[in-house]
């Protein structure tokens, strides 16, 4: 029986322990620490300074956040923000994952045919560019060309047709639709590989015990994926709050009407790099950025501590 | 979604880290930083050759980014030193920014600046005046483009007041054939800037009002301005329908299909209508409220260059904006790109008919400029951005008139004030 890997380390010599890290996990270090961990801190401490019209910064601690937190000014646009995220986010909770799951349940079922070929169609629009996903869905939504009105009268129901990304009431759902459309696959491929690999015996015992596929899902399946599912959640989770480019590519950095669609992605944009007449704040988009980090992180650790501890995997 | 922040600003970082001392500019060579990257292909096949005719031996490149992120991506060029040689100018505070961080040089040097106008130039000076540091390349006007053919069917002519505007709206209304007046919403800067910008130098007597407004003498809440909401709030009953969702693209769209009577129109639609409308347009200049003499425009001045002051070929820039004062470039900038109105004093023709009736309008009423964007807007928050927001929400019906001017006026007590 071949020796365990701690063993041989313990044995190495302490230098050619130190060579071999190096060698393997050096270069993940220092592009990591390059891409990612400076450009993390580097902004944490930018939103520490203020600058001047002539350029010049100056250090003023957290007074940036004060700001953003204190002054109505800012305050408001920021909890605006936060709580269209917040939407958002609960939107695909809502809708992106239980489909993707139900559409995974649906492949993995034994007698599916062409099941390539729905894989593919239903995981095509994640590999869209999101340009090109916001510039379809606004002509398919448009009141003046768009098919939604045409498909909803064909079924008698023009009635309900409404210009819904131009509504302050409508916008925001619609875009967070359009996200879930796009973005579907991607539970719905987590959760399928899930599926595939419980194993043969347990799904036949269960049938042998008279249940159906209905229930084999709920009883049987759904439980074995839930690693899984908490894994999408928490990824949908970080991606959506920090969304920016579906919001700016159909509704601009003032993600009218009346900042009804205004995300934390958006209204950093706004202010980091500014719009139109409004000059960019890098020192207070730095702020802002921060503060989205530490959103995210807050989340991620109530994610840890209270889901994934209790998660219990199942080993076969 | 998939593309997160961390790693766009990671890249970012990343791009700085490598360019910066790569400097780009070899001797005899220019690149040009612009928002207009519609214009590429005119200024390859024409503007560029033009020159070089006088200057063989200089190397142009026009280097346009996308007009919504020119703003956001010069800046960061700046900062990293990676910026072209010549700077195309937004007017105003954004340009002045620039000028103030020692990023652009002044052109007062510049032979032939003294061809233009002290108001051609105000775009592009401290705000004492003393100091020039864009040479103005051209101005936009606003005002009202119609298909010519839609009229004469439904039998109606130009309105000059904005009682007969409403009646010429009405009567399109009726006929149904047409939507009557084209304009969306869901870009929010139609409403502000073809609305809003476009009939309301009327209401506050054009440059008067604008000044007595950074004077603050005159506020966003006084008459003439709530007045002026009102009147595009009358409007949204003759918007095509769903407008609240249709973009400016949508509305270009629109009318250049034959689908729409009349355009708030900016200037600088008329080379889009010209590629692709296959109708007689003409133009009208904002009809005028009951009650009001004298006529103005919105004339707006809106596209400089200067020279960056990091470039490395300076000698050549100069070179090169020195030509820009010529009527040579005014004569093809004009006419490559009409509705694009030259600001030297020497007289340019305008050979399109319909830039030729908007420019003619300096003839007989009286040029402003938007009067969001001289100080007011540099603040927060920014009173452009404000008024985007606000004018969109009152054509929605969303906001009333009042609101809005209170709105706004709120806005601009919080940062700004001007000596009395």
């Amino acid at each position: 029986m071949a020796e365990p890997i701690s063993h041989v380390t313990a044995q190495m010599p302490r230098a050619k322990l130190a060579g071999l890290l190096l060698f393997f996990l050096g270069p993940a270090v220092v592009i990591y620490s390059l891409f990612s961990i400076y450009p993390l801190v580097a902004t944490m401490a930018l939103s520490t300074y203020t600058s001047d019209p002539s350029g010049a910064r100056s250090f003023v601690g957290l007074a940036n956040f004060a700001t953003l937190l204190g002054d109505a000014l800012w305050s408001k646009p920021f909890w605006n923000a936060l709580g269209n995220n917040l939407i958002f986010f609960v939107v695909h909770m809502c809708v992106q994952n239980p489909v993707g799951i139900a559409l995974a349940g649906l492949l993995s079922l034994p007698r599916v045919r062409l099941k390539g070929f729905y894989r593919t169609v239903m995981f095509l629009p994640t590999m869209l560019s999101v340009v090109i996903v916001g510039f379809s869905w606004n002509l398919i939504l448009s009141p003046l060309w768009g098919v939604a009105s045409g498909a909803l009268k064909a079924v008698g129901l023009g009635s309900l047709f409404a210009p819904w990304l131009g509504l302050e009431s409508s916008a925001l759902v619609t875009l967070s639709l359009i996200s879930v459309w796009q973005f579907v696959g991607i539970p719905m491929m987590l959760v399928y590989a899930a599926l595939l690999n419980i194993p043969e015996e347990l799904i036949d015992a269960a049938r042998v015990d008279g249940l159906g596929q209905f229930r084999i899902f709920f009883h049987i399946k759904l439980p074995l994926v839930l690693p899984t599912i908490s894994l999408v959640s928490v990824l949908t989770f970080v991606a959506n709050f920090n969304a920016f480019d579906l919001i700016y590519s159909v509704k601009g950095a003032l993600a009218g009407p009346n900042f009804a669609t205004d995300i934390l992605g958006t209204f950093f944009y706004r202010t980091f790099f500014g719009n139109q007449l409004q000059l960019g704040n890098p020192t207070m988009g730095a702020a802002v950025a921060t503060v989205m980090f530490f959103i995210i992180l807050l989340g991620l650790c109530l994610y840890l501590f209270l889901v994934q501890r209790r998660i219990r995997r199942y080993a076969f | 979604m998939r593309r997160t922040f961390k790693a766009a600003l990671g890249a970012e970082v990343a791009a700085l880290a490598l360019l910066t001392g790569l400097a780009s500019a070899e001797a005899g060579s220019l690149k040009i930083e612009s928002w207009r990257n519609d214009d590429a292909d005119i200024w390859n096949s024409k503007i560029i050759p033009a020159f070089n005719k006088h200057y063989p031996d200089i190397k142009i490149e026009f280097a346009p980014s996308a007009p919504k992120e020119y703003n956001a991506a010069l800046n960061a060029r700046l900062d990293g030193g990676t910026a072209g040689d010549l700077i195309t100018c937004r007017p105003f505070d954004a340009s002045l920014a620039l000028y103030q961080k020692h990023q652009l040089d002044s052109v007062d040097g510049i032979k032939g600046m003294d061809n233009f106008s002290d108001v051609a130039k105000a775009a592009w000076q401290t705000d004492d005046g003393k100091t020039t540091f864009c040479v103005p390349m051209a101005s936009v006007i606003a005002g009202f483009i119609y298909n010519k053919e839609a009229f004469a069917k439904v039998g109606v002519t130009e309105p000059k007041t904005l009682d007969e505007l409403h009646a010429v709206l009405e009567k399109f209304k009726k006929d149904g054939t047409y939507v009557p007046l084209v304009m969306g919403t869901a870009d929010q800067w139609e409403a502000a800037t073809m609305g809003f910008q476009n009939i309301g130098p009327d209401y506050w007597k054009g440059e008067t009002g604008r000044a007595n407004l950074i004077a603050g003498k005159e506020k966003l809440t006084d008459p003439q301005y709530v007045a002026a909401f009102k009147e595009i709030a009358s409007w949204a009953p003759y918007l095509g329908s769903g407008f609240q969702a249709q973009t400016y693209a949508d509305s270009q769209n629109l009318f250049s299909l034959g689908k729409g009577a009349i355009y708030a129109a900016g200037s600088w639609d008329i080379s889009t209508f010209r590629g692709q409308a296959k109708f007689a347009m003409g133009a009208f200049p904002p009809p005028q409220p009951a009650g009001t003499t004298d006529c103005y425009i919105s004339d707006h001045t809106d596209i400089a260059m200067g020279i960056n002051a990091a470039s490395k070929n300076k000698e050549d820039a100069k070179k090169f904006l020195e030509w820009l004062t010529t009527p040579e470039f005014a004569t093809i900038y004009a006419n490559a790109l009409p509705g694009f109105f030259p600001l030297a004093k020497t007289p340019v023709k305008v050979e399109d008919d319909v830039a030729a009736t908007m420019v003619g309008w300096r003839q007989t009423c009286k040029s402003t400029i938007r009067n969001s964007y001289q100080i007011l807007s540099r603040g927060t928050p920014n009173l452009e951005n404000e008024l985007w927001n606000v004018s969109a929400q009152v054509v929605n019906g969303k906001l009333t008139p009042e609101a809005a001017g209170k709105q706004l006026q709120d806005g601009l007590d919080k940062w700004y004030k001007p000596a009395k």
